[in-house]
């Protein structure tokens, strides 16, 4: 059985099957609102969302289907001691594709592979969160027309960024890429996104602690959240926590066609003056996560032959 | 120094010098009643020096857990006081219940059924990478 639990799952061509998917539906609507007439999908959300919960949820509907959501692991049986394996295999018997965020890294491919339907990660603690790389994706392709050939700036905490594990690793197998890393010392890039990742693959990249320094070389700046909830001890959050605010100050210093990027949500890392900027994408890139949730829906209800 | 030669058990060979005793705890050999011997700086032609294990009775043998403690090992099994077979032992592709993953952000660090396994990522380094959250762990 398919599932999608890092972006690697998926080769170039399916990404850019998913993109011209995600592009049809948004340019025709109409024609995908009853696709998954009669199918369910459940959210299983162990670990607090709201984007990305809402937003499977919205992508399951306007596909013309149906959801069965957990929220929180005190409501389900996980509270009870159930194993992930066994979840995975109970929840089957009632959905056609599963979504799952989990504090557990890892916790999504146990699931796969016990669950006789897709699994889709939404999320594995620290370790990776494919669908959010898919929107980012989407959004680098529809801003800046490509996803080669550019300068991709990524700030903030970029050691527990899951987001930006993940959209290293996507954006790798791409021509053309130079990355700029800005961050706290103590927040760099954990060795296996750096080896495994950039040096393997002779990417160029540059490792910085200044934002000023840096914004002005940038096509996309990529910010991130430092979270308070991968943290083990709270002295540590507090000191970091404020490492880089983006203001329209530091805006001016950017080209005219940069892209600015969040997984959100954001806490004060971007200040609220820069959303009238029209280099904000952040709330774009949100809409362009659903778009993609369809179509991944889609895809892997298809391949499981369930649509 | 003398040991007898065995009848029906297994000889693991060219051990690399100081990793014999890790590897008689870690293959529990402490917890058997067969007889075992377990030779440590012995000349050698090839390595200089080296460790020996000798099992004198048909145990069966973890041969990834070898591969991982000391990939240069070689197990000869005997028979009725006959060589049968030599292996030459490499790294294991995959480790399961070999080492455990110490990441406690791991899912396996709460779901104590889940078996710990543990793919090779780089063959050089000789590294491991825990399949469910990416921790590295090096050869011992």
């Amino acid at each position: 059985m398919r599932s999608v639990i890092d972006v690697p799952d998926l080769t170039l061509e399916e990404l850019d099957r998913l993109m011209d998917t995600a592009e049809d539906i948004i340019a025709r609507p109409d024609q995908y609102s009853e696709r998954c007439h009669g199918k369910k999908l459940a959210t299983l959300f162990f670990e607090p969302s709201t984007r990305t919960r809402l937003s499977f949820e919205a992508a399951m509907y306007e596909l013309g289907g149906n959801v069965l959501s957990v929220t929180g692991a005190g409501t389900s049986s996980a509270a009870k001691g159930e194993s992930v394996a066994d979840t995975a295999k109970t929840v089957s018997c009632y959905a056609d594709i599963i979504a799952m965020r989990h504090p557990k890294e890892g916790a999504a491919l146990v699931a796969a592979n016990n669950a006789s339907v897709p699994v889709i990660n939404a999320g594995d603690g620290g370790h990776c969160h494919p669908t959010q790389t898919l929107a980012d994706l989407l959004t680098i392709r529809r801003e800046k027309g490509r996803l080669g050939n550019l300068t991709v700036g990524l700030c903030g905490d970029l050691k527990f960024g899951r987001t930006v594990h993940s959209l290293i690793t996507a954006m790798s197998r791409y021509e053309g890429l130079k990355f700029v890393l800005i961050s706290p010392e103590e927040l760099k890039v954990p060795g296996y996104v750096k080896n495994d990742c950039l040096i393997k693959n002779n990417i160029p990249f540059m490792q910085t602690t200044s934002l000023e320094q840096v914004i002005g070389d940038l096509d996309i700046l990529y910010m991130t959240r430092v979270q308070r909830e991968r943290f083990f001890n709270e002295e540590d959050y507090l000191r970091l926590k404020d490492s880089y605010i983006l203001t329209p100050e530091k805006m001016k210093k950017g080209r005219p066609d940069l892209c600015v990027m969040h997984p959100l949500p954001r806490v004060n890392e971007i200040s609220i003056a820069v959303d009238d900027d029209p280099r904000a994408c952040y709330f774009k890139q949100v809409l362009n996560g659903k778009y993609m949730r369809m179509a991944l829906i889609l895809m892997l209800l298809k391949e499981a032959g369930r649509i | 120094m003398t040991v007898d030669s065995i009848r029906d058990g297994i000889v693991i060979d060219h051990i690399t010098a100081g990793l014999g005793r890790k590897l008689y705890n870690l293959l529990g050999l402490e917890n058997t009643n067969v007889p075992v011997a377990l030779l440590t700086n012995v000349t050698s032609v090839k390595l200089g020096r080296k460790d020996i294990i000798k099992v004198d009775a048909p145990i069966p043998v973890d041969y990834d857990l070898i591969g991982y403690v000391d990939p240069g090992a070689t197990v000869n099994i005997i028979r009725e006081g006959k060589l049968v077979e030599k292996k030459q032992i490499d790294m294991p592709e995959m480790l399961v219940n070999v080492i455990h993953c110490k990441n406690p952000r791991c899912i396996t660090s709460c779901e104590q059924e889940l078996a710990h396994k543990f793919r090779l990522s780089n063959r050089e380094k000789k590294e491991y990478r825990c399949i469910y959250c990416e921790t590295k762990v090096a050869l011992l």
